[in-house]
Parts: C-alpha cells; sequence; structure tokens
C-alpha cells in the first residue's frame, strides 16, 4: 500500500521529495511516483502544496475495548528494591494525564519483599497500586513478567498504560503488549491527551532522531508507551498521601522459564550513562587514550559520567560501556559536554535530545556546533583546564 | 541447531548529514544497508553455529528490493534465506511485522533460536524481537551482550541492564536479541560471495503465511502515525568567543548562572 498522488494535480515541484523520510518518492516526467518503501506515514501529504497527496485511509474493524477502557497505569519498575528515577517522572507525567481525563492513577508493582514500596508511589500521585509480591518475581524474568502484567491489565482495562524505557521496560512492555494484543509506541518524549477522543498523542523521535512522529492507538487499549528517562516532570511529593492497594496473587502455574543467575551491578566499567545528570564525553579529538584522564577529572567536578564516541571505543580507549550515540546508550542529561567531538549524525541521535549541551572543537564547522547550546572553538586541552580552575575559584568562594 | 536471525533493510544513516540551517537530513545518495545492530545478530548467530553445528535462515519482510540484504547474509555464511514480501504488509508497525515474521518462523521446522538486532536504526523501537517471541510463546533474552555458555539445549548469556548486567539460562527454544558487545562482525568470505551471486532468495506473501490482508500492513497495524516533523531545537545557541581561558571561565559562569551547574554548599 502506498501514498495515492493525483497526476492532474501534481506539479512536480519536488517537495515531497524532500519530506519524505523513507525515500520512497522520485520524480518521473515530472510527476511525483510512489515506490515500495512508502509507510504511509504521511509526512509528503502535508507539504504539498497543490493538495494532489493523499494517504488511504483504510477501515480497521471497531474494537469494543476504547469504548470501555477507563485510567491511567504506571509501570513502577523496580530491581533489586531500587526504583530507577523514571518511575517518579511517569507518576508525574501519569497524574497529568489521569487528571485532564478525570480518572484514576494506577500503579502496578512487581517484585518480591515490597513492604512499605507501595507509601513511596501514592505519595508520588498514585491513587491505586496493584502490588503482585512473590518470589517468583524476585529477579527480572521477561515471561512471568509478562503473564502477571497481562492479566492484571486484561483484568482491569486501564485506557493508558505508560513503562519507562529502560533496559527493562524495552525487553519487558514489547511482550506485554503483543500479549494483550494492542499497540505499543517506542521512546517517547511527549505525551498529550486528546480530549474529545480519549486519545493518547505519542510523539517520538525517529529515523535518528532527525525526524519527530506523533503517533495514536485508535482502536486497541490500553494505549501503551515506553518514556525515555529524565524527559517527563516529576510531580510534587505528597508525604503521607494515601491510596488503595490492591495485592495481586500468581496463579500456582506460573513460572519463569529463564533463570538469573547473577546479577552484577555497576562497577566502575558499567556506567549508568542513561540515569546520570552530568555526561562529559571525550571524543578523538583528545588525540591519545590518556586524554580520558582530563575528561574523567572534569566529569569528576562536575558529578557526572564519562562518555565516549565509538572512535574512543574501537581506538580501545575506554570501554564500550561508555559509547553514546545509535550503537551505544541514549543519553538526555541536564548537562552534556562533548570534548573533541565531531558530532556525526550517529552520535547526535545519543545525545541531543540533551537539556544542555556543551562543545569544546577546534573546528568551527564541526557539526557538533549544530546541536550545542554553548559552543567554544578551540583546543580542549586549554580549555578543559580554564574550566576546572574557574569551578576551583567558585567553589573556594562558596566555601 | 537451527538458528533465524531476523534482518532488516534500513537506509544507511552513516551516510545521512544533518543540514545545519534547516536541521534536516540531507539524504542525497543515501543507500540501504542491513540494520546495522542485525549485523551483531548475524555475527552471533554464526558463532553459536560454530560451537553447536547446525544451520542459520536469514529472514527479512521488506520490499522486493530487501532481497539484497538475505544475500548480503548469505555472504556472510549463513545457509538460506526467506523474504516475506507482499504489497499488504506496506505500513505495518510492530505488531502487524511480528504477525508476519512469526507466522514465517511458526511454517518453519524445529527452530531452536531466534536472534534479533537490539533495534533497527530508521525506526529504534527495539520491539520487534520481544514481540517475536511473545506470539511463539517462548522464552527470550533482550540485550545480549556475551555467552557464558551455549548449547543445543540452553545458553547462558549476559544481560545488559541499565545498572550493569545479569548472567540469564535461556532454555531453548527461544529468542534472543543482542546489542554490538557480542562481538565485532567478521567480514564476508570469499565463498560466501560467490554462494551470494548465485543465490536465488525465496519469497513468501502473505497468503503463503495464512495471514488475511486485514491482519498484515497498515490495515493489520494498532498504531498509526498522525504527524511526522521536524524536532524543534530547544534553547538559544551560542558560540562562546575569546581565548581559551576566557570561554572556559565563561561556559562555567552561565552554567552556574543558569543554574545547570550546582556549587553545592
Ligand atoms: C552504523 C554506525 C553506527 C555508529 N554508532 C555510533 C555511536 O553509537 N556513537 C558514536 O559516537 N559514533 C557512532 N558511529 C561513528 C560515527 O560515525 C563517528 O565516526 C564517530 O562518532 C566519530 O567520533 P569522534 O567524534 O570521536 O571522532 P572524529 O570524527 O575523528 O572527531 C574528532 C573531533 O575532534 C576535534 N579535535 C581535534 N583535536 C582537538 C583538540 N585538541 N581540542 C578540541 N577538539 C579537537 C576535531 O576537529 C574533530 O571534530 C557509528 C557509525 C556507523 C557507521
Ligand atoms: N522487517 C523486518 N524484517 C526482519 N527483521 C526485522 C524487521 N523489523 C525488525 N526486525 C528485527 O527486529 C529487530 C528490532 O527491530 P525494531 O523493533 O524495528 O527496532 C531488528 O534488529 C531485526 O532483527
Amino acid at each position: 500500500m502506498a501514498v495515492i498522488i493525483d497526476k492532474e494535480l501534481c506539479t512536480g515541484c519536488g517537495e515531497c521529495l524532500e519530506a519524505c523520510p523513507f525515500e520512497a518518492l522520485s520524480l518521473q516526467d515530472d510527476k511525483a511516483q510512489v515506490n515500495e518503501a512508502c509507510t504511509l506515514c504521511g509526512a509528503c501529504e502535508e507539504v504539498c502544496p497543490t493538495g494532489a497527496i493523499t494517504v488511504p485511509q483504510v477501515e480497521r474493524a471497531a474494537d469494543e475495548r476504547a469504548a470501555e477502557a477507563r485510567g491511567v497505569w504506571v509501570f513502577a519498575e523496580q530491581r533489586q528494591g531500587a526504583m530507577p528515577e523514571v518511575v517518579a517522572e511517569l507518576l508525574g507525567q501519569g497524574r497529568r494525564l489521569a487528571d485532564e481525563l478525570g480518572v484514576e492513577l494506577s500503579a502496578v508493582l512487581l517484585g518480591h519483599g515490597l513492604d512499605g514500596r507501595a507509601a513511596e508511589l501514592f505519595a508520588l500521585g498514585a491513587d491505586v497500586v496493584y502490588q503482585a509480591d512473590d518470589e517468583r518475581l524476585a529477579a527480572f524474568n521477561d515471561d512471568i513478567y509478562t503473564q502477571v502484567l497481562a492479566r492484571v491489565i486484561n483484568e482491569h482495562r486501564p485506557e493508558v498504560l505508560l513503562a519507562g524505557a529502560t533496559s527493562l521496560g524495552r525487553s519487558l512492555i514489547p511482550r506485554v503488549a503483543t500479549a494483550v494484543a494492542t499497540g505499543l509506541t517506542a521512546d517517547c518524549t511527549g505525551l498529550a491527551i486528546d480530549p474529545e477522543k480519549r486519545l493518547l498523542l505519542q510523539t517520538r523521535p525517529a529515523f535518528g532522531g532527525n525526524i519527530m512522529a506523533t503517533i495514536i492507538c485508535p482502536q486497541a487499549r490500553p494505549q501503551m508507551a515506553t518514556v525515555r528517562p529524565r524527559v517527563m516532570k516529576q510531580g510534587p511529593r505528597q508525604e503521607g498521601r494515601q491510596g488503595r492497594l490492591v495485592p495481586v496473587e500468581l496463579n500456582p502455574q506460573d513460572q519463569a522459564r529463564t533463570q538469573v543467575l547473577e546479577v552484577v551491578r555497576a562497577l566502575e566499567e558499567q556506567v549508568n550513562l542513561t540515569g546520570a545528570e552530568v555526561v562529559v564525553t571525550g571524543g578523538r579529538g583528545l588525540g591519545q587514550p590518556e586524554g580520558f584522564a582530563l575528561v574523567r577529572k572534569l566529569a569528576t567536578a562536575l558529578g557526572g559520567v564519562v562518555g565516549a564516541t565509538r572512535g574512543t571505543v574501537d581506538a580501545g580507549w575506554i570501554g564500550h560501556a561508555h559509547q553514546v550515540g545509535q550503537t551505544g546508550r541514549t543519553v538526555s542529561p541536564k548537562l552534556y559536554v562533548a570534548l573533541g567531538v565531531s558530532g556525526a549524525v550517529q552520535h547526535l541521535v545519543g545525545m541531543q535530545s540533551s537539556d544542555n549541551i556543551l562543545a569544546v572543537n577546534t573546528d568551527p564547522n564541526a557539526p557538533i556546533f549544530s546541536v550545542a547550546h554553548y559552543g567554544i572553538v578551540g583546543n580542549l586541552y586549554e580549555v578543559v583546564p580554564a574550566m576546572l580552575d574557574r569551578l576551583a575559584e567558585l567553589r573556594g568562594q562558596g566555601a | 541447531m537451527k538458528i533465524v536471525v531476523c534482518i532488516k533493510q534500513v537506509p544507511d544513516t552513516a551516510h545521512v548529514r544533518l543540514d545545519p540551517e534547516t536541521h534536516t537530513l540531507k539524504r542525497e545518495g543515501v543507500e540501504s544497508i542491513i540494520n546495522p545492530f542485525d549485523l551483531f545478530a548475524l555475527e552471533a548467530a554464526l558463532r553459536i553455529r560454530e560451537q553447536a553445528g547446525g544451520a542459520i535462515v536469514a529472514l527479512s519482510m521488506g520490499p522486493p528490493q530487501a532481497a539484497e540484504v538475505i544475500k548480503e547474509a548469505i555472504g556472510y555464511g549463513v545457509d538460506e534465506g526467506l523474504l516475506l514480501s507482499d504489497r499488504a504488509f506496506a505500513g505495518a508497525d510492530t505488531w502487524a511485522t511480528t504477525a508476519a515474521l512469526a507466522a514465517a518462523i511458526g511454517q518453519m521446522e524445529d527452530v531452536d533460536l531466534i536472534v534479533c538486532g537490539k533495534q533497527a536504526v530508521d525506526g529504534d523501537t527495539a520491539q520487534v524481537g520481544p514481540g517475536i517471541a511473545q506470539r511463539l510463546g517462548r522464552p527470550q533474552v533482550a540485550f545480549v551482550k556475551a555467552f557464558r555458555e551455549i548449547s543445543g539445549q540452553r545458553l547462558v548469556v549476559e544481560r545488559q541492564m541499565d545498572d550493569g548486567f545479569d548472567v540469564v539460562d535461556l532454555p531453548l527454544p527461544g529468542l534472543i536479541t543482542v546489542v554490538r558487545e557480542v562481538g565485532e562482525p567478521r567480514p564476508p568470505s570469499l565463498k560466501g560471495k560467490m554462494r551470494a551471486k548465485q543465490y536465488r532468495v525465496p519469497v513468501k506473501g502473505a497468503a503463503d503465511l495464512g495471514l488475511a490482508p486485514e491482519q498484515v500492513g497498515l490495515a493489520g497495524s494498532y498504531t498509526q502515525v498522525v504527524k511526522v516533523f521536524a524536532p524543534q531545537a530547544t534553547g538559544e545557541r551560542r558560540v562562546l568567543q575569546g581565548s581559551a581561558q576566557e570561554t572556559g571561565a565563561q561556559a562555567v559562569d552561565l552554567l552556574v548562572d543558569n543554574q545547570v551547574i550546582l556549587l553545592g554548599s
């Protein structure tokens, strides 16, 4: 299936070719032509000045779930007793969505030894907590987590379910969405409500972060999304806020087939890039592996962690775990410092949603400057020591 | 051991440049390639076959020209290929994609292991692997970064997590998705390349998979893209002027003033 082009209306202006993210359009005899690469995303329809392009409407079977489902849910991921920051962010965003829809906000908590955990979720905005506390949920295994989560969803029928786009979330949630037969949007950076249709408008970067797409799930419920950490704002914390705790029992036959033999926590080389507030990244501009000592020094001074480009990882200057970008980690810290990083698109996609980007590069034309909020054209071996001096100076004054 | 590797054809973002003015992609001369993560999936499958024996099938869903990636996979040393191609598949979201891929794997006999890449670089969803596992009712481990044990009955793998990694025992038949740490892809072999030239890629459509048109492609998708737009550049962009001394100090001052850096108490 592909978009429909009205050859009479098409003027061959080529606007649609520019707009198509999938190279699905070409000009033939001065008329736009579409090929199999078309995904019906509609980017061309939007830019066509003469209205020559239409996206065919597909009739879908009505799904009675859309009319009945109510409530916003958040998957309260926890691992070994630790809850990632993103859960608080999801509750903050979930609260806003629930209020807009006029429904309750619920959190689902799976694990073992969860006593007292629900209070935290109530304080962060949950009205209800569904809690499955069982030995079999102590370690994360996709299949048993899926069984339990899908069962609670099918029983209570929420209209929206949000989870963190963490390693655990992105492993589990696609399975759950498949189990309950609904759509899922990955790694969202924006969520809003269309109040009339009660639809969740899910916005996410696609195509390497160079286009944004807004996605809906019109028929099936719940409307599910994984949400990028550090994008949504946490709500106010209300100590002692009360809610309803609903225990969830496992069935005797619920059993994980995989078995977690060992959990290895963040060692020095297992950097928690995803959760870091500050990331200081070194690129090949460091010139030599020893350059990372300076990167580490600045990272320590700023209370952050060390990132790296693929160039430096491939050169063996630093471990894989530090790599930011398309084949590394995606980060969006409060501050991202890029030192001697050229800013190849594969690197940019992993960091361009950072709140503040500072780049130091000797080449004024380096693409990193197109995303940097603060650009310094200069030698990092001169600029970084100046930054460290100034930091020490300011801190000395403060003491 | 019979292994299926799922590979996707994607546009090559390595040659894509950002237009600094409009902040959009410049796509002139962009070619199609195997999704980079799927090269790691291929490499993982080849290593497993080296240890446990057996055969590898490369599976892809896409337009007719996606036969190219199957041929490439033959070049890397996989035994067979299968392309799922049908006009009805166009516009598929991950739900409709896994419908077709899982149906195709379901038709194959005695598949012990399915290997997917971590994610496809065009959509970046990372949803297809777990979706296939669920449809086929198989256990899975996503984001595998290393193998500790490989046999016909089970794999013991290291699974990458945000705060470290887990060592997980996966009984077969099962599915894994892999990250780049599983190992650098080897280059295609000469013998493989020769074979790839001759290889005729088998193709199946929706009907061959026993799927109705409304179960696949756009019609079979739950999600719908309603808007596509260029990302908004957030905040002001400025290049600091002066010597290294001045700009370094100025950057710190600006970050402190804007409360990006907290000096602490
Ligand atoms: C499929 C694929 C996936 C990829 N995935 C990733 C990924 O996940 N992450 C990633 O980072 N890359 C990735 N890459 C690689 C990417 O294309 C670039 O090659 C890489 O990011 C470049 O690293 P770099 O900026 O360190 O090096 P370079 O491009 O060599 O840039 C070094 C920069 O340092 C500057 N410089 C030199 N000396 C100094 C100095 N003294 N002071 C200040 N500046 C200086 C130079 O002007 C230059 O701009 C991928 C590539 C492909 C093909
Ligand atoms: N059309 C496809 N054909 C074959 N494999 C695919 C296809 N789409 C996705 N995959 C596999 O699923 C993985 C994750 O893709 P995605 O969920 O699209 O990010 C990829 O790395 C591939 O291994």
